[in-house]
């Protein structure tokens, strides 16, 4: 990179993707792969969704990871994103309820209210 | 032949063997095996629950099984028809999920489990390295330093030093070859605050390093990042391969003339390696040890050169302040400690985490709102600040705004944001020997107060602790305590004391209940404490008895019993396998 605009068309492509991948996308979803999600199994619970994925053979669904989002003791942590909703957090997501999360939420379209984080004020 | 009963085990859970075993020998003890049957299936019901029994022609289901409980079944169910509801399978299992709701302000963590760490375009779109553009293009060094002193922000890494002013040393240094380093060393038992951020976000990191290199004339700068974290590690490496892919690391960068590289060291687990000096003889390849200051690293530092060593969270903060203005940060906390802060809450609360927060909130509210309150709703007794080094703040100063001189001002330190709570049932001199078999442990042995001192304190308190306490220990200890903090050349021994030091202050009188009534008010040092069985309450169900690995409980079934001082090793297993809480601690 060699100069101010270069940076802002880097930023650009990136926001663009975002957008893109969204859009071409069924659904976006998130794993917590902080040290503490690894040490509850999040490591178990990706490879059991992009298992559960690909053996069902849905190629529109992104999964990316990201760091520790704060709420250590719910881990293994999931988010979900269908294409225009809400992200909703899943907690204690282990690897024996992808299979459940994917039908119900990805397939299904409907959120598994039970298994969800709750914000209380 | 017809079988009366036929029963199912989910053999493919574990612990199935077992439970199985104690389900055929009991149907055998009875002489019920020509009459029911155990049938292996793999797995039973909706969701795995433990071992589970499914009971034909009924259809009872049962689930979370030990050995004991196939027994009972056997007996109740089996043998006298009579079904254990308790153990009976009751719908699907919902275990709640709620989460407080969020008082946090987030600027060190704000991309944290937002991005992708693996991925520097996700950086990028979030403004990521608009504030190195910024000051590349923009700004001079003097205005970065200026943008800096407005925004009041501190050394993150616990003794609080204004970064502008850091950062004005190391530029002002006469020397062509100046370094910057962070320090990710966070080594302090339960924090775990640094790690987050450099497994979440490490690009804010690099930016903030970038930043100050350009500001203080650096061309090389060093990660230094405990090696007991191999992911944040991992993740380090593959940011800063990826910003050097795109140029925002190396020669030239954004076309300019500033030139900028990182190199990542590990360290080997040496505690005494976050202290700075200690840290730079790390990397240097030598031992890590202290030496003395001055020269402080602003003019000497990595091999003798002018270097600028901050924080972690002190350079993630860095790359905010460029772009949202100094005020904007100072806006947030106390007169004197502005921005937020990450504090890692750990201990005795509801909920442990990690959280960020404006400096100036209280204590209360870390414990009650953020950390949930109490365990169990037991009574809170004290706080302890800063890791290791930290005094213990009892609940008096519950409502003190926690900045870093209100910390120091009660005998603690803001250190890099541990957050340990106890509660009623922490005794305080355990904890304050807890941590002195800490220090004592991890003292590098250079300076003599801290080598040797550390030792006899950690002797006094265990032989208090072993009920073996003497009329003037108190008073030992606080001289030794004095002697330790004035002669020691870095944080580790001038800190060392702290726990020690203020728990004396603020429970003097646990200390003498244990010196001179031989008494443990809290129930934890075990040669004060005898374990006794209520007779009144003790059903004789024999279950203290099979569980004790010493032998020492005597007694027949149905009647009391009773256990032996002479042989009870105090482990307390009694304790939680009674089922009618027969079992007191005296």
């Amino acid at each position: 990179m060699k100069s101010l605009e270069e940076l802002q068309k880097i930023k650009e492509r990136a926001l663009e993707r975002r957008r893109m991948s969204a859009e071409g996308m069924r659904a976006r979803v998130v794993v917590a792969m902080g040290t503490c999600g690894i040490a509850a199994g999040a490591r178990d619970t990706m490879t059991a969704i992009l298992n559960e994925l690909e053996r069902q053979q849905i190629t529109d669904v992104a999964v990316t990871q990201t760091g520790c989002i704060g709420l250590c003791e719910f881990e293994p942590i999931v988010q979900v994103q269908l294409r225009e909703g809400e992200m909703v957090t899943y907690g204690k997501l282990t690897a024996d309820r992808v299979p459940t999360l994917i039908a119900r939420h990805v397939v299904g379209g409907e959120p598994i209210d039970d298994w969800t984080v709750k914000q209380k004020a | 032949m017809a079988y009366r009963a036929n029963i199912l085990i989910s053999s493919a859970a574990p612990g199935a063997p077992e439970v199985e075993q104690a389900l055929l020998d009991r149907i055998e003890e009875l002489q019920l095996a020509r009459e029911v049957q155990v049938i292996q299936a793999a797995t039973l019901g909706p969701q795995p629950q433990g071992v589970e029994l499914v009971i034909y022609p009924e259809g009872t289901h049962y689930v979370r099984l030990t050995p004991e409980d196939a027994r009972l079944i056997v007996d109740e169910h089996l043998y006298k028809g009579r079904p254990v509801p308790r153990l009976m399978y009751k719908g699907l299992e919902v275990e709640p999920l709620e989460a407080p709701a969020s008082k946090e302000v987030r600027v060190v963590l704000r991309n944290v489990g937002k991005i992708d760490p693996g991925n520097i375009d996700d950086y990028i779109a979030l403004d990521g390295y608009a504030a190195l553009a910024k000051v590349l293009t923009e700004m001079t060094p003097e205005q970065v330093l200026e943008e800096l002193k407005r925004s009041g922000l501190r050394g993150r890494g616990g003794a609080g030093f204004p970064t502008h002013l850091k950062w004005t040393f190391a530029r002002n240094a006469p020397g062509d070859v100046k370094y910057v380093i962070c320090n990710g060393d966070e080594g302090d038992p339960g924090a775990f605050m640094n790690r987050r951020v450099l497994e979440g976000d490490p690009h804010a990191v690099i930016e903030g390093m970038a930043i100050a290199a350009y500001v203080i004339g650096a061309r090389q700068g060093y990660f230094y990042v405990r090696a007991e974290y191999p992911i944040a590690v991992s993740t380090l490496r593959v940011a800063l391969d990826q910003a050097r892919e795109y140029g925002l690391l190396g020669d030239h960068i954004l076309g300019t003339d500033f030139s900028f590289d990182l190199e990542v060291r590990m360290g080997a687990g040496a505690f005494v390696c976050g202290e700075e000096t200690a840290l730079m003889q790390s990397i240097e390849g030598l031992r890590g040890m202290p030496r003395t200051r001055p020269p402080f690293p602003a003019t000497s530092g990595l091999w003798g050169k002018p270097t600028n060593i901050n924080n972690v969270e002190t350079y993630a903060n860095v790359p905010q302040i460029i772009l949202k203005g100094g005020e904007w940060f100072a806006s947030m906390g106390t007169e004197k400690s502005k921005g937020t802060k990450t504090f890692a809450i750990a201990g005795k609360v509801k909920r442990t985490g990690l959280i960020e927060v404006p400096l100036g909130v209280t204590i209360r509210e870390i414990v009650y709102d953020v950390g949930g309150g109490i365990l169990n709703d037991k009574k809170f007794k004290a706080v302890q600040t800063g890791g290791p080094m930290g005094g213990c703040i009892p609940e008096k100063y519950l409502d003190l705004p926690v900045d870093y001189d209100n910390l120091a001002k009660v005998g603690s330190i803001m250190g890099s944001g541990g957050f340990v709570v106890m509660d009623e049932d922490t005794c305080m001199v355990d904890i304050a020997r807890f941590f002195m078999e800490f220090t004592q442990d991890e003292s590098c042995g250079k300076c003599v107060p801290c080598r040797v001192g550390t030792r006899r304190m950690l002797e006094i308190l265990n032989n208090i602790c072993a009920g073996k306490g003497k009329p003037g220990d108190i008073e030992r200890l606080i001289t030794l305590g004095e002697e330790i903090r004035v002669g020691s050349l870095c944080g580790l021994g001038q800190g060392a004391p702290n726990p020690v030091l203020s728990t004396i202050e603020y429970f003097r009188d646990e200390y003498e209940a244990h010196i001179y009534e031989k008494r443990c008010p809290a129930k934890v040092c075990k040669a004060l404490i005898e374990y006794k069985i209520e007779a009144a309450t003790c059903i004789g169900c024999t279950r203290c008895a099979r569980n004790c690995p010493v032998n020492a409980i005597a007694g027949k079934a149905r009647q009391v019993h009773v256990i032996d001082p002479e042989v009870c090793i105090r482990c307390g297993i009694c304790k939680q396998v009674c089922p009618v809480d027969a079992v007191k601690i005296e």
